[in-house]
């Protein structure tokens, strides 16, 4: 097990981790500021891939498929948000649950109405494929790379529209008292419709991203749905921050995991055994992770006591 | 008199129902792999169709891909809508929840896909027939086709659950080589990096994956970007024509093993492509062939007897194999399951569409290694 290998592991799950984070982004902030629990979140990712490779089909151009993914995306999420969400704010979290359960079986089979069973084809801008060559000679893909500048420069500037601007300031007033806010005169069903869609427009994003170098088929927003929950309940609900450390912490773990608990069971039992019992211990790493955390902060690392 | 009747009209209704036959199918029609549940639909309504048989009534129900469902579609079928044969079930668990009732219950099952080995060893059955393979057969072949090709330090990589180690253990039954290394996965993984970068750095001149649906997408499109040019084998489920288009240029020249190719030169195989692609507008994957060859199957034992009045004489029909295949020859071994060739594969493009060529022969009239187990 080289230094380089280690070093190119790191950086893997540091690209896992921002694209994760891009999904945990506006979970956090739908669940945070509106407390609501949105399942159909991964369906969102999934528009935002077929929008994508719809479009990329078309066009050629990457470019406008990404355009086309985030608008597709956000207009779903505002879409859903007005005629399904409102109704759902002052629900139990089970009617929540179960009603945007709903919204995933609708989102699926309809994509598979329009679009058929079979995986679509989207692939990477001429420009980003193939390798580029990092100091210490590892040769990394340059898209993966590109997809980490995305991530950066996405949290970076949530950060600065939620704790710099005016909207930013409603949000988060929003969060902590709404009646107030909306005693203050702040129009909090649009308030919300945008706070929805711009969720929406993140995860479309991840979607077109991540599908480029992934499959484009129906259901492939669930299980990164999974682990963006597990994300923000190991940042805090509600926290940008949180979600940007947990999404790398959860990518790291995931990754690294992967690769070294098989190494380390290889020391004390036969390779075929190691394979599948780190594997194993493997996938559950990041569950671990999240028990941990929760021992020691109930709340998530940035998370509020309630 | 009245009594009299009543039984005559009982012997109308009874001679009425022997007349036709009920098909049971269950299979994948929703959610992420129906692409696989409605290739094997198609092929085997294609072949009804071309028969021209209106007396075999079928029963499609959707399993959704979830055990439960399925068995709880199966005993509706069984018990109530009471078929006398049944079919289409994809995935190894599922069939593993509902064949072993169903044939218990006297209902015969003819697999056209999953080939689980408990299936075809001590858990095989008289009324159980398999007409695709037996699960480890492509993996085996991979590893013939490996060690033909004089590969001797292979990498390998799998999910990590039953159809995934049966994978590995088949690939590793046939090769004999070294391994650069072994991986199990998770199931439906989508990034394969870390992975991407042990092979990278182990040494290996090739990598042999089982990656069945978007997990072969991923791992094959993110292969390719990675610098990494190993050549790559793998069984066909991550190159049949559903998929291959999704996969792109990334899937060139990649050598993959099947038991059905659209170039196998035989009269059934060239007329079976052709309608198939006339009556649905696309090329026909190895699971429409499979479907296609279990309802040929199908009626060729229903031209020798009826399931219900003679269901002995019928499971001779079955055990005879008597019609013509899209794989040209075809038998069934003592378990019940195909005792065929194995071709291997490399992916090419005609015109706009991604599709495969065979290359040469990987195993010759292959059986499975577990007939011996079975007891019937």
């Amino acid at each position: 097990m080289s230094t380089i290998l280690v070093i190119e592991q790191v950086i893997n799950g540091l690209q896992f981790g921002v694209m994760l984070f891009l999904m945990a982004a506006g979970l956090t902030l739908i669940f945070g500021v509106m407390g609501l629990i949105n399942l159909a979140h991964g369906s969102l990712y999934m528009i935002g891939a077929f929008a994508a490779a719809w479009v990329a089909g078309l066009t050629g151009s990457f470019l406008l498929a990404l355009v086309a993914a985030m608008a597709a995306a956000a207009l779903a999420g505002a879409l859903v948000e007005m005629v399904v969400i409102r109704r759902l704010y002052a629900a139990d979290h089970l009617d929540q649950v179960l009603a945007t359960f709903a919204l995933i079986l609708i989102f699926s089979e309809g994509t598979r109405w329009v679009f058929g069973s079979f995986p679509l084809y989207l692939d990477i801008p001429e420009a980003l494929s193939g390798t580029v060559t990092l100091p210490g000679g590892i040769a990394y893909p340059l898209y993966r790379l590109v997809l980490i500048g995305i991530g950066l420069t996405v949290g970076l500037a949530l950060w600065a529209l939620i704790e710099r601007t005016r909207i930013g300031m409603q949000i988060r007033a929003g969060r902590d008292d709404r009646e107030m806010i909306a005693a203050l005169g702040v129009d909090i069903s649009r308030l919300y419709t945008g706070i929805f869609a711009l969720g929406a427009l993140l995860a479309g994003l991840a979607g077109a991203l991540v599908g480029a170098i992934q499959s484009v088929q129906v259901g492939m927003g669930e299980p990164v749905l999974i682990l963006a929950f597990v994300v923000i309940v190991i940042g805090g609900i509600g926290s940008i921050k949180g979600a940007f450390i947990g999404a790398l912490l959860v990518g790291l773990t995931d990754t690294l995991g992967g690769i070294f608990l098989p190494e380390i069971f290889k020391l004390f039992t036969d390779a075929s055994t190691a394979t599948q019992a780190g594997s194993a211990l493997a996938s559950m790493a990041i569950y671990i992770l999240m028990s941990l955390v929760l021992i020691w902060r109930p709340t998530g690392l940035f998370g509020r006591a309630a | 008199m009245k009594k009299w009747m009543l039984g005559a009209a009982l012997c109308a209704i009874s001679s009425m129902a022997a007349a036709d036959v009920k098909v049971g199918m269950i299979t994948t029609l929703s959610g992420g792999g129906a692409g696989l549940g409605i290739d094997v639909r198609d092929g085997f309504l294609l072949a009804l169709e071309q028969a021209g048989r209106d007396d075999i009534e079928m029963v499609i129900e959707d399993d959704e891909r979830a055990p439960d469902a399925a068995v709880r579609i199966a005993d509706r079928m069984i018990q109530s809508e009471r078929v006398d044969i049944m079919t289409g079930i994809i995935w190894s668990n599922l069939a593993m929840a509902v064949v072993p009732g169903a044939v218990a219950q006297g209902v015969f099952y003819l697999s056209p896909n999953a080939g689980p080995s408990q299936l075809a060893g001590q858990g095989c059955h008289e009324n159980y027939f398999n007409v695709a393979w037996q699960n480890d057969n492509l993996h085996e072949a991979a590893g013939a086709w490996a060690n033909e090709t004089g590969y001797s330090n292979s990498f390998i990589l799998a999910p990590n659950y039953p159809a995934g180690q049966d994978a590995l253990t088949g690939y590793k039954r046939m090769y004999e080589g070294d391994l650069a290394g072994e991986i199990y996965t998770d199931l439906g993984q989508t990034d394969y990096a870390a992975e991407i970068a042990q092979i990278r750095a182990s040494g290996a001149d090739s990598v042999f994956f089982f990656l069945p649906g978007g997990m072969g997408i991923s791992f094959l499109k993110q292969y390719a970007d990675s610098g990494v040019e190993l050549p790559v084998i793998g069984p066909a489920f991550s190159f049949d024509q559903g998929i291959l288009q999704a996969v792109g240029d990334a899937a060139l020249g990649v050598v993959n093993t099947s038991q059905w190719s659209k170039d196998i030169e035989n009269e059934t195989n060239a007329a079976f492509v052709e309608s198939f692609e006339a009556e649905y507008g696309r090329l026909p994957s190895l699971y429409a062939s499979q479907g296609f060859d279990t309802a040929n199957l199908l009626i060729s034992a229903l031209d020798v007897a009826d399931p219900s009045e003679d269901p002995d004489a019928f499971r001779e029909a079955l055990r005879a194999a008597n019609f013509d295949s899209t794989r040209g020859d075809f038998a069934f071994g003592p378990n019940h399951h195909p005792v065929q060739d194995i071709y291997a594969r490399e992916v090419i493009q005609e015109d706009d569409v991604f599709t495969n060529r065979i290359i040469g022969t990987a195993l010759e009239d292959h059986a499975d290694a577990y007939a011996a187990e079975c007891q019937m």
